[in-house]
């Protein structure tokens, strides 16, 4: 058994590989174009949050800890090393946070989330890489692993500690947040005009500027860090060769195993980070059970982003999102959605139909567009059940429909033994 | 030759010793790290445990042993279904709402309900089959989606279907019929707690998982599959549907997950159902290297580190999850000790098949035989 999974379905792209076309104006071209459908769609259904600064300051404290956890995927997966611990080594962080942010401040809280990250990191790098073990078993095993022990270390160190108990830390100092003054209190009064687009984008800069976390601008940092040492710098040239040929990689004098350390080490203080923000920043506070999956979606943002960094923050941000307006807005926001679906599920449809003559998934897809679209107009709101599945549909919906333009690392999860390579 | 043989299954036996005496010290330098009572802690887990307890245990392997067949068989070609935690739980729900109603007689009912857990956790699993085959999603990450849907899912109909009797504010299905309940069996002496009924379920899905994987075109098919999709395209395997297929039967089994619980101790579905169990299948399926007799080991050894670790609280103060610790350090240790003693044995032949080969007089010593 390899964790590399079966070909079956996924297509797969040889020969000279399309070049993404992601100038920085047609990234401002799509984000302005989504805007505008969340602006209609505001208008239309009258479900203000779609775009409120709120919203979107939820959706960045909830898109945040997967996009690190996803960062942390990315690292390990570019080594080749397929990282389904990220759960594991998150629940750790949030130990870590609790713990160090207890006893010794905030940043260090922060500096021992990623340090007990990187602890479940090494585990899995001792077994995938010295060992050569499958990596989703070992995976598999840490997320056990971290579950126990950040639940039997909290019930060790937080017992009997003012305001704590088995299963929460005391509550944790904050972290600092920060703001522009000026252009948050401008960009809040056009948001309250509720002007079509412009407040909307009034709201959606204002939440950038008012009251982010400095965890929050380092976790951006990161993203930016890791594209620039994984795409522009010879260390990451190296680490990436290792995920694609490990053995062209030894042939040229990279030392295979330590590269792959390496990135697994980093993954996990970076999955670790993930679970310091929500202890640190989120809740103020370690409880059990605070990642909540998280690190599979993060996991599933990664792998939605194609492994990039810039894609993996689109996944998280999708994910953020959709997780922030059916928490806040509930059954109606979600409602808005359903329409915004309906037409998306149509004019896919139609685009089979006429444009590549696929008849049966056109018709499908027109098909479950109408019943959707037919179910937004029969009713008024969401049940409260189906609104917390929103970002799983979401993600799987998105997904489906973009799969198979992936492509993962030539050699993710492949075993690889040095001097192996025939 | 015989001297051989009996080195390889030294080798064999080794690894599982190896492991269990890599997870003991392991959980014992955690325990002394965090300054608990070491010896205090493993008298807890090693005693014999008492009637009651056994019964216990080897109900929860029932439960257990069904997870990680079901996950297993995706294992063997290949397929990573994490989603058995999803499938359970809708399939249960929907066995419990019809064999609730009663509409059938005694074990046609149960019959039935069985048939309805089987399909219905089939198609769950089905649809993260189709995702992969038509459009080309992991069924790492379509699962993980599926497992959070079905949990709103049920949560939504649960709550439709509720037995409602006035007056109570209980969230369970109706409870099914007395004549539609299955019997357990009084196994261990010393306790009025039975065994599951359904035991004889669980092995007789082991037994045809074993039937199926190795005495079968279809098992051959799914097994080359796994260990070669290139191999098994070549030699005319229509993976595609294979994929399906092993989905939709993994699924069908791990439909059957809940149904010890539901007709052999709840006899209703409700929110305090036992959820979890998919992930611990799991780590099962992994123990028992997919083997329908090592799960078995593997479910027993689980279950009894579960049980035997909820006396750690009252009798020796220590946290009872510790239990997790020790039983994700074996799951690594066993997959590492296994790994460590292929790697001996491999180095063990090349050393015998070198030395026969200078033993013949004038050969060349052959290439790459000392790695």
């Amino acid at each position: 058994m390899s964790t590399a999974g079966l070909k079956a379905g996924a297509q797969v792209i040889t020969g000279a590989v399309r070049k993404p076309h992601l100038s920085p104006g047609r990234v401002a071209l799509v984000a302005v174009v989504a805007v505008f459908l969340i602006a209609v769609l505001r208008l239309v259904t009258g479900a203000n949050d779609l775009a409120s600064s709120g919203a979107l300051a939820a959706a960045i404290g909830l898109a945040v800890p997967i996009g690190l956890a996803g960062l942390g995927g990315l690292w390990s997966e570019r080594a080749g090393v397929v990282n389904i611990g990220l759960e594991g080594m998150m629940i750790l962080g949030t130990w870590g946070a609790g713990f160090f942010g207890y006893h010794y401040g905030p940043w260090a809280g922060l500096l021992g989330a990623a340090f007990c990250g990187m602890v479940g990191g090494a585990i899995h790098a001792v077994a995938t890489v010295v060992f050569g073990v499958d990596h989703i078993v070992s995976g598999v095993a840490i997320n056990i692993i971290g579950y126990g022990a950040a639940k039997y270390l909290a019930a060790r160190t937080f017992s009997g500690t003012p305001g704590g108990g088995p299963t929460q830390s005391p509550s944790l100092e904050a972290l600092p947040t920060l703001s522009i003054p000026g252009v948050s209190s401008a960009l809040g009064t056009l948001e309250q005009k509720q002007i079509f687009f412009v407040s909307d984008l009034a709201g959606i800069l204002r939440s950038l500027v008012t009251n982010v976390s400095v965890v929050t601008l380092i976790a951006l940092a990161l993203v930016a860090l890791t594209w620039w040492v994984l795409w522009r710098t010879t260390f990451g040239l190296r680490l990436r060769s290792c995920g694609e040929s490990p053995v062209a990689a030894e042939t040229l004098g990279v030392n295979v195993y330590r590269y792959k350390f390496m990135a697994v080490l980093v993954s996990g203080s970076l999955a670790g980070l993930g679970g310091g923000y929500l202890a640190l920043v989120a809740a103020n506070i370690y409880r059990d059970g605070q990642t909540g999956g998280r690190g599979y979606i993060g996991l599933a943002a990664m792998i939605f982003g194609n492994w990039r960094p810039g894609g993996l923050v689109g996944g998280a941000a999708l994910f953020g999102y959709t997780d922030a307006i059916q928490l806040r807005g509930g059954g109606t926001t979600v409602h808005a959605m359903l329409l915004l679906l309906a037409i998306v599920l149509v004019g896919i449809g139609l685009w089979q139909l006429l444009r590549t003559h696929r008849v049966v998934q056109g018709g499908i897809a027109i098909a479950v567009g109408a019943i959707v679209g037919g179910y937004f107009f029969v009713s008024e709101t969401v049940a409260d059940e189906f609104t917390g599945m929103t970002p799983y549909v979401a993600t799987l919906l998105v997904l489906a429909l973009s799969s198979q333009r992936l492509r993962m690392p030539a050699a993710d999860g492949l075993p690889y033994r040095k001097g192996e390579g025939h | 030759m015989n001297a051989t043989n009996l080195r390889k299954l030294g080798l064999a036996l080794a690894a599982p010793a190896l492991a269990i005496l890599v997870a003991f010290m392991v959980t014992s330098v955690v325990l002394l790290l965090a300054g608990d009572p070491v010896v205090e802690v493993w008298t807890q887990l090693l005693t014999v445990p008492r009637p009651r307890l056994v019964v216990a245990i080897i109900n929860g392997a029932t439960v257990y042993y069904l997870s990680a067949i079901a996950v297993a068989i995706g294992f063997r070609m290949n397929l990573f279904n994490i989603g058995v935690d999803g499938q359970y739980r809708v399939a249960a729900f929907a066995a419990a709402v019809f064999a609730g109603q009663g509409w059938l007689p005694g074990p046609l009912n149960i019959f039935v309900s069985l048939l309805i857990a089987v399909v219905v956790g089939g198609l769950w699993a089905g649809l993260a089959g189709w995702l992969k085959v038509s459009r080309g999603v992991s069924e790492v990450i379509s699962t993980i989606m599926l497992n959070a849907i079905a949990t709103g899912l049920v949560s939504y109909l649960l709550f439709k279907v509720a037995d409602s009797t006035v007056g109570s504010n209980v969230t369970n299905t109706k409870t099914i019929p007395v004549s539609s309940q299955v019997p357990g069996f009084s196994l261990i002496p010393g306790t009025p707690n039975k065994v599951y009924g359904f035991i004889l379920l669980s092995m007789l899905i082991g037994v045809g998982y074993w039937v199926v994987l190795n005495k079968t075109r279809f098992g051959f098919d799914l097994r080359a599959t796994g260990r070669s999709e290139t191999a098994a395209v070549a030699s005319g395997v229509n993976v595609k549907r294979m994929v399906m297929t092993a989905m939709l039967l993994s699924g069908a089994v791990a439909g059957l997950v809940g149904m010890p619980l539901l007709f052999g101790q709840d006899f209703s579905y409700g929110t305090t159902f036992q959820p979890g169990l998919g992930f611990a299948g799991i780590a099962i399926a992994l123990l028992g290297r997919n083997h329908p007799a090592g799960i078995a080991l593997g479910a027993l050894l689980w279950s009894y580190l579960e049980q035997q670790s909820n006396g750690l609280q009252i009798n020796v103060g220590v946290s009872s999850e510790l239990v997790f610790i020790i039983q994700g350090v074996i799951v690594l240790a066993v997959v590492i000790a296994y790994e460590v003693v292929r790697r001996a044995g491999l180095r063990m032949e090349q050393r015998n098949v070198a030395r026969q080969l200078s033993d013949q007089p004038g050969s060349p010593a052959p290439e790459g035989a000392l790695v």
